[in-house]
């Protein structure tokens, strides 16, 4: 118990020098400075690998795939070397009354010193028994290891608002992490999306393990390293929304240029990501680049918000300097109000009205 | 006690030791399982319990049938897509909406891509430690390990000795370090693992190479999809442009993209040729004489087909992934399967927590109705919300009981092998006979656990070589002059008539997977889904058939009760997915509002 995950990797054969630019890349990768690798490899060197019950409720395991398509640092090395994931019920080798056991056994044994990670959401409906895990209601298994947690992960738009089974009307009576009734008050981490983009999963991961602390939230919850700006503030077809040039049919000629999919429904403007920043698979692509809007999946209740090809009709006009704090969670509806404070909104406007001349 | 014989074909008697696996782990979402041992611990009953319900079609009504696909995308994140799929090909059958032959081809790259990753990850990473023992390899000389891969895969060039020492020194530092996460708890001290050190050490160093390799597949839908998983799918096509060398192709699928797909599938198809295929065989080498787990596979098969060669051709001819039924046990007779033949499909719900006005009935699909009944018999032990035994004449499970022609069928890879031998079609039928005559085995050992384990293998090894196909055909059709991606013209719902209905289907991973809706004024007025584990893990259903799950469970023998693992071999075989079993809901959802709030 008491190694550390220094320990750790020089014991599985990494070298000092790998270990070294390690740090530096998880570094880079959470967006600091060079200077904070030194820091990393000293947090690094002095902490045991601490224990993660990753339960499942009420999901599809999306979450739990995207985590292990992370690049930086691999699934792999994160099972191995950076934690100890003692329990996940969809990779774990034991079942049943043995896999139930490690729950136990890490409650007893490390009280207040292991992470819950959750990946879907507790059923309240009909008992709880929409979700039974060994005979017993999920929440029941949920408010148990959350009692004697450190912190609490809320894996994806489940954990963190509710997601699919939740949208109108939420028959199960589906309720994110944050809203069960009864639940130990602890510190809890959103990490929203349908699923989260794997490196945004590693890296919370990786910034709790090396800086020893939780990331900075924002009100909402969500660490703020990832969620404080729009998917709209830095997507690389923002020029095109700017200069008023769109797509007006799937596989227009504007499409085929990679023009602005404002018109066919993006919900980048409302949508607080890394996705055009971080990109997905190891930045490879992500929603827009690949010729579909943003659906808004990390956003709450986006289920419930219209159809996904409906165009917005409620952008603030922001400039990219605001973030989800300032605006105060997701856009206010504040359709067509006169503060023309961006290029942007002169090209919304050019927009609206094209879109009201077709029809 | 009670004895019983099904009518398909099983003896029943739960009066021996009851034992209960729950949860079932590694498998997508929540089940439950108990058997009944006789004395010389041979299983003489087996009940399968699906053991969650998220209610996702009553969220779809009345929603946009264009949104449709993102919500049942989200039934599975595993199977992640095909859901996505089946419903846009349902929706464009409802609208007689025809897509390009270019995105014809995308999909069946973004398909066959998850058929190989899904099954690649299921091999390695939920069902190898079933037969696979992480601690044994700890034992192994890397010299012999290394003598061993390059004799089952000379072309495979990670084999040297050097290579399996770093792995067992990684695997030695984490058990040394005593929190064996993953691995904890598991039962490592079995005999009924029968693997030498060195194929243990081979197999768990491909556990982690697997791991590692496995997301890359997925690449290929993040290009054309945006993501991965859940990547974006378009009503009439998809939604990637294709721009070769005009002004902006940077901005789509151009050049630079397509030859990162083309690597991707290169390297996919030389990974399960030289690792998954070989670590398959030599594992089914060493286990053949374990030929449990039969059940329904050699008697009642079901595939809808997949992977239409030509755009909006859905008849079985065009399509290369076998569809038909086999009904008891005549390989000489393939049936035509029709999903819109309302004799054909039906669903039952005597033992499902469900409610019907007559339950004697079974309801086809387009005029299925669910409404949730929680209800638990009188036989069981433990109360409503602590369950230590089910009481399986009662209600038991979260899923239905669909039937074929009032059969209860396994679906999956086995089954579309099967199926696909017995049509004689050419390519299925040579991997067969390569598989057979390597192990020695005759066609019967097909109808197993490890014949539903190695039909999953050589599948993945089908569908890479199949994304290699598209992927040239898709090329040729671009160099022919066809760019077009979408079909738009029926995109407006002002297009649409008032009150139309359709059925969409693929062949998930895990099996035949349908989707059925109406729609009425531009709106969703009903949904359902029949998923590939609502076949598998069915209960019993009015007449007492038992399902595929259970069939398969039944005579097994377990060598200690207190380490079922034979038990979670067979249910790993069929790969279950919860979360997509448990779907079907009625058609106007009205009930389930009734829902009390606590």
């Amino acid at each position: 118990m008491n190694e550390t995950f220094y320990d750790v990797m020089r014991r599985q054969g990494i070298t000092r020098r790998s270990f070294l630019k390690f740090c530096s890349l998880t570094a880079a990768s959470l967006g600091l400075a060079p200077v904070f690798a030194p820091k990393i490899a000293f947090a690094m060197e002095t902490k045991p690998r601490i224990p993660v019950l990753w339960l499942h409720g009420l999901e599809c395991t999306c979450c739990s795939e995207s985590f292990i398509r992370s690049g930086h640092p691999l699934a792999k090395d994160v099972i191995l070397s950076m934690l100890s994931l003692d329990y996940d019920d969809t990779i774990m080798a034991a079942a049943g009354h043995n896999a139930e056991a490690i729950i136990d056994e890490i409650v007893e044994k490390y009280k207040g010193n292991y992470i819950l990670a959750v990946e879907g959401n507790p059923p309240l409906a009909e008992d709880g028994m929409y979700c039974i895990i060994g005979g017993k209601p999920f929440v029941e298994q949920l408010k148990y290891a959350a009692e004697s947690c450190k912190a609490i992960i809320s894996w994806g738009s489940c954990a963190s608002w509710g997601c699919v089974q939740a949208a109108k009307p939420n028959p199960t009576q589906a309720t994110p992490v944050h809203k069960v009734p009864g639940l130990a008050n602890k510190p809890i981490i959103k990490v929203p999306g349908c699923p989260p983009i794997a490196e945004v999963m590693t890296a919370v991961v990786a910034y709790m393990l090396t800086f020893d602390k939780l990331p900075t939230l924002d009100k909402q919850g969500r660490p703020q390293m990832f969620y404080s700006q729009r998917i709209h503030d830095k997507c690389y077809r923002r020029p095109h929304f700017d200069a008023g040039q769109f797509v007006e049919h799937w596989d227009d000629e504007a499409a085929r240029q990679g023009h602005c999919l404002y018109k066919m429904g993006c919900k980048g403007p409302t949508t607080y990501n890394a996705c055009s920043t971080v990109r997905w698979n190891e930045g490879l692509s992500f929603p827009i680049q690949s010729g579909h809007g943003c659906i808004g999946c990390s956003e709450e209740g986006f289920w419930d918000k219209g159809s996904f090809y409906e165009r917005l009709t409620d952008i603030n006009p922001f400039g990219i300097e605001a973030n989800a704090d300032a605006i105060g969670g997701t856009a206010a509806a504040l359709v067509g109000a006169g503060i023309a404070a961006h290029a942007g909104l002169t090209a919304l406007n050019r927009a609206k009205q094209s879109g009201a001349e077709q029809q | 006690m009670t004895v019983t014989n099904t009518p398909n074909g099983f003896n029943l008697n739960d009066a021996g030791r009851r034992i209960v696996v729950d949860p079932v782990t590694r498998i997508e979402g929540h089940m439950r399982c108990e058997v009944n041992l006789d004395d010389d611990n041979v299983i003489r009953n087996a009940v399968s319990s699906g053991t969650m319900w998220r209610g996702l079609e009553v969220i779809l009504k009345g929603r946009d049938p264009r949104d449709a696909w993102a919500f049942v995308q989200r039934i599975c994140g595993v199977c992640t897509g095909t859901h996505a799929l089946t419903s846009v090909r349902a929706v464009e059958d409802a609208l007689k909406i025809s897509i390009p032959e270019n995105a014809n081809s995308i999909r069946n790259l973004m398909q066959l891509s998850l058929q190989t990753q899904d099954h690649l990850v299921h091999f390695y990473h939920l069902h190898a430690l079933d037969w696979v023992n992480p601690v044994n390899a700890l034992k192994a000389d890397p010299a012999a390990t290394s003598a061993l891969q390059q004799s089952i895969s000379p072309h495979n060039p990670k084999s040297s000795p050097g290579y399996f020492r770093d792995t067992q020194n990684r695997l030695l530092k984490f058990v040394q370090s005593g929190q064996l996460g993953p691995f904890k708890n598991g039962y490592w001290n079995n005999p009924a693992y029968l693997l030498s050190p060195e194929a243990d050490l081979m197999a768990v160093t491909h556990y982690l190479e697997a791991l590692d390799f496995q997301k890359d597949i997925m690449k290929i839908r993040t290009i054309f999809g945006g993501k991965d998983p859940h990547p974006n799918w378009l009503v009439g096509g998809v939604p990637c442009a294709i721009n070769i060398d005009g002004v902006g192709a940077v901005g789509a699928i151009n050049m630079e993209r397509l030859n990162l797909v083309s690597s991707i599938i290169d390297r996919t198809i030389a990974f399960i040729d030289q690792v998954y295929i070989p670590d398959l065989l030599a594992i089914a080498q060493t286990y053949k004489g374990w030929l449990y787990g039969g059940g329904l596979s050699g008697t009642s098969l079901l595939s809808y087909g997949d992977i239409p060669d030509n755009a909006n051709d859905y008849s079985t001819a065009n399509l290369l992934m076998p569809r038909g039924a086999i009904i008891n046990g005549d390989l000489s007779k393939v049936h035509e399967v029709d999903l819109a033949d309302p004799e054909q499909i039906k669903e039952f719900i005597p033992h499902s927590w469900y409610k019907y006005p007559d339950e004697a009935l079974g309801l086809h699909p387009w005029d299925g109705i669910t409404e949730p009944n929680y209800r638990i018999g009188p036989k069981t032990k433990g109360d409503r919300t602590h369950i230590e035994e089910l009481d399986e004449d009662a209600k038991y499970s979260w899923i239905k009981a669909p039937r074929w022609r009032g059969h209860a069928m396994e679906v999956g890879p086995l089954a579309r092998y099967v199926i696909g031998y017995a049509q004689g079609n050419k390519e299925i039928t040579e991997q067969i006979t390569m598989v057979l005559k390597t192990l020695d085995v005759p066609i019967t050992a097909l109808f197993s656990t490890l014949g539903r384990t190695a039909a999953r293998g050589l599948e993945a090894q089908w569908a890479a070589g199949k994304m290699r196909y598209f992927m040239d055909k898709m090329m040729a059709n671009i160099k022919a002059g066809d760019l077009a991606t979408a079909n738009v013209t029926k995109w407006g719902p002002e297009t649409w008539p008032n009150s139309v209905k359709g059925v969409g289907f693929t062949e998930a991973p895990r099996g035949a997977l349908g989707h059925w809706l109406k729609i009425e004024n531009a709106k969703i007025a009903n949904y359902q889904c029949v998923v590939p584990t609502t076949w598998n893990g069915s209960p019993r259903d009015g007449e007492g058939n038992i399902g595929a799950f259970e069939a398969a469970l039944m005579n097994t023998k377990v060598e200690n009760p207190d380490e079922p693992v034979e038990i979670l071999r067979t249910l790993h075989s069929f790969d279950p997915c919860l979360a997509c079993s448990t779907h079907i809901i009625s058609p106007d959802g009205t009930e389930l509002t009734r829902v009390k709030v606590r």
